[in-house]
């Protein structure tokens, strides 16, 4: 039985509440993106993808690709949360021998289908598992989630030129449209608007999307398995920091370090 | 060294071949031996050796465009799913453009993609120096976890290919596009990781790679008429470096050469000379490549005398190392 997106919307509010308390206790980490990722991580682990907790590796497992590594705190904490490990776990983040490295490592992790780190690289290995899955005629999904500020990266686009050609409909993106990068708006730095008709150039089915409405998130993701013969483009508009009141759309909040008052305001704020 | 298998390199003729041919026919066996690889290509199949094998394995074929850093990516997804991947382009836009993504996504990833520079060295020949590789050893011997071969012929190059499927991890493998002379045979024994000595020698040592073993071989001929006993080695594992061979190659001979096609910083000069600043003994060593500097455009016999990498300037290199280890010698004494 899939969740109600009032059920969802309390699994974000814990795995915010875990991503807080995660980079509090680390010293360090980015609160800006991984707050505004949460939600469509939430619907993917809980509502939308084929997965096992209790069995990693099952080799029909949709994967997941997160291309925008740096929002690895709010990964760690749906993994923790959807029960691949302890939660009591999410406290060693960014620490010395660590299994929650600062950027997503499979190998030390359990439940991460691909190490990622550098920005813009997530979109060519999700095409390449998916091309695999069509040789092998298996029939898992494979979701790719970018930061907008990312898709200032040439590799984006390479692989976007990718997916389309060879009409990889079991790849599903999803751009978190936070408008917000490390050093500001992502308009004013270099424009990526209007993002979504690039991605329609490029030949991908491209579906927009309130990115923390967990009903119309649930349709986008169906009416994506559903496209046959394109891969899909969820455009999710987001708020950077959302939860927060106090990050919210503050691009400051993009890696600043948390005091003890501010987690406790945060946490508030959340409730 | 009747057992190494190798070519008598005084005959009159001596057969050449790009090792770029050998790299086909690997990956062709692998095919036909039921590997599960797939070969990527970004557009350079008519000169990079893969031509042939995507006509006889279409469905285990998959040319990428000009999109190196995506094909070098997909790669990573194909392997994380369970294939034998080889993805191939030019030397420099492998090590070059794509560093990141071998670095942060295949190495860092420790995954089973093997990525083969062609035209690699000089052998881009009239490309000139923008389209030359000679840097490409030295930026993939940094990354953690990752194997680098430059083999010395076609021949060896097919043994690469095939070695390369079933190391785990990610190969880094230079192949020319120029024909370079065989040296060596399907008899001559061939393990990633172990150098091979192919002729033995006490007063000094050659070790080489990719066509400068044929030329240290050459080189060594014609010391041996000086009355120098050169022993030279065929070091086609850059990394890991045979430290074992390179130590006992230190102590009994007390005097070192490296010949290499490619920059002399980072390459199998530099590998050889961190493993020597740190062994038993300390000793005299010469590196023989391209000295920081960029290539130009030339056929590639005519860039390989250009740059000082012949065997005559090998022998060169030996008698300055060995008269530096009588020196010492003296000065001990």
């Amino acid at each position: 039985m899939s969740p109600t997106p009032i059920e969802l919307k309390d699994i974000s509010k814990i795995v915010r509440r875990d991503v807080l308390t995660m980079v509090l206790e680390a010293g360090s980490g980015h609160l800006g993106g991984s707050l505004s990722a949460v939600d469509l991580m939430v619907a993917l682990y809980w509502d939308v993808m084929r997965i096992r907790p209790d069995h990693p590796v099952w080799e029909d497992r949709d994967r997941f690709v997160l291309s925008k590594a740096h929002a690895a705190p709010a990964l760690y904490a749906v993994l923790a949360r959807r029960g691949y490990y302890d939660v009591k776990d999410l406290l060693t983040f960014r620490k010395l021998k660590s299994r929650l490295q600062g950027f997503p490592d499979m190998h030390t992790t359990i439940g991460i289908d691909a190490s990622v780190g550098s920005p813009g690289q997530g979109l060519s290995i999700a095409n390449g598992i998916a091309m695999a899955a069509r040789m092998d005629g298996r029939q898992f999904r494979v979701y790719c989630l970018i930061g907008d500020g990312e898709a200032h990266e040439g590799q984006i686009w390479e692989a976007a030129m990718t997916a389309a050609h060879h009409n990889l409909d079991n790849v599903c993106a999803i751009i978190d449209r936070n408008m917000m990068m490390g050093d500001g708006s992502t308009e004013d730095i270099v424009a990526l608007s209007p993002l979504e008709d690039k991605w329609r150039t490029f030949n991908w089915h491209v579906i927009e999307v309130d990115g923390h409405d967990f009903e119309r998130l649930g349709s986008a993701f169906s009416e994506a398995a559903s496209v046959k013969g394109r891969p899909t483009l969820i455009h999710a508009r987001t708020v950077k920091g959302k939860g927060v009141p106090f990050m919210e759309g503050k691009p400051e909040w993009h890696d600043r370090k948390l005091t003890e008052e501010l987690y406790e305001e945060a946490m508030r704020a959340l409730g | 060294m009747a057992e190494m298998g190798l070519v008598d390199i005084r005959h009159s003729v001596i057969e050449t071949e790009a090792t770029n041919e050998g790299y086909e026919r690997g990956l062709i066996e692998l095919a036909e031996r039921g590997f599960d690889v797939i070969v990527m290509d970004a557009d350079l199949a008519g000169s990079s050796g893969t031509s042939e094998f995507r006509k006889l394995f279409p469905d285990r074929f998959l040319d990428v465009g000009l999109c190196e850093q995506d094909m070098i990516g997909t790669g990573a997804g194909l392997a994380l799913a369970g294939k034998c991947v080889f993805v191939t382009t030019h030397g420099m836009l492998a090590a070059g453009k794509a560093w990141d993504i071998i670095r942060s996504t295949i190495c860092y990833g420790s995954l089973n993609v093997n990525i083969c520079g062609a035209d690699a060295g000089l052998s881009a020949g009239g490309a000139g120096g923008s389209r030359q590789s000679l840097e490409d050893v030295a930026v993939m011997r940094t990354l953690p976890g990752m194997t680098v071969v430059v083999p010395a012929d076609a021949v060896e190059a097919r043994k690469a290919t095939i070695a390369a499927a079933r190391i785990p991890g990610p190969v880094y493998i230079r192949f020319a596009s120029a024909r370079v002379p065989i040296v060596t045979t399907d008899m001559t024994p061939f393990t990633v990781g172990q150098a091979a000595v192919y002729k033995q020698g006490g007063d000094a040592t050659v070790l080489a790679c990719g066509v400068m073993v044929y030329e240290a071989l050459k080189a060594a001929r014609s010391l041996e008429d000086e009355g120098l006993s050169v022993r030279v080695i065929n070091c086609h594992t850059i990394k890991p470096l045979d430290r074992a061979i390179v130590n006992r190659a230190a102590v009994e001979t007390g005097a070192l050469v490296t010949a290499e096609e490619g920059s002399t910083v980072g390459g199998l000069g530099g590998a050889v000379s961190e493993a020597l600043a740190q062994s038993v003994r300390p000793t005299p060593i010469r590196i023989v490549g391209i000295e920081d500097r960029f290539g130009e455009s030339g056929r590639h016999e005519q860039l390989l005398a250009h740059f000082g990498l012949t065997a005559r300037d090998i022998a060169a290199a030996v008698r300055e190392v060995h008269s530096r280890k009588r020196g010492a010698a003296e000065i001990e004494e």
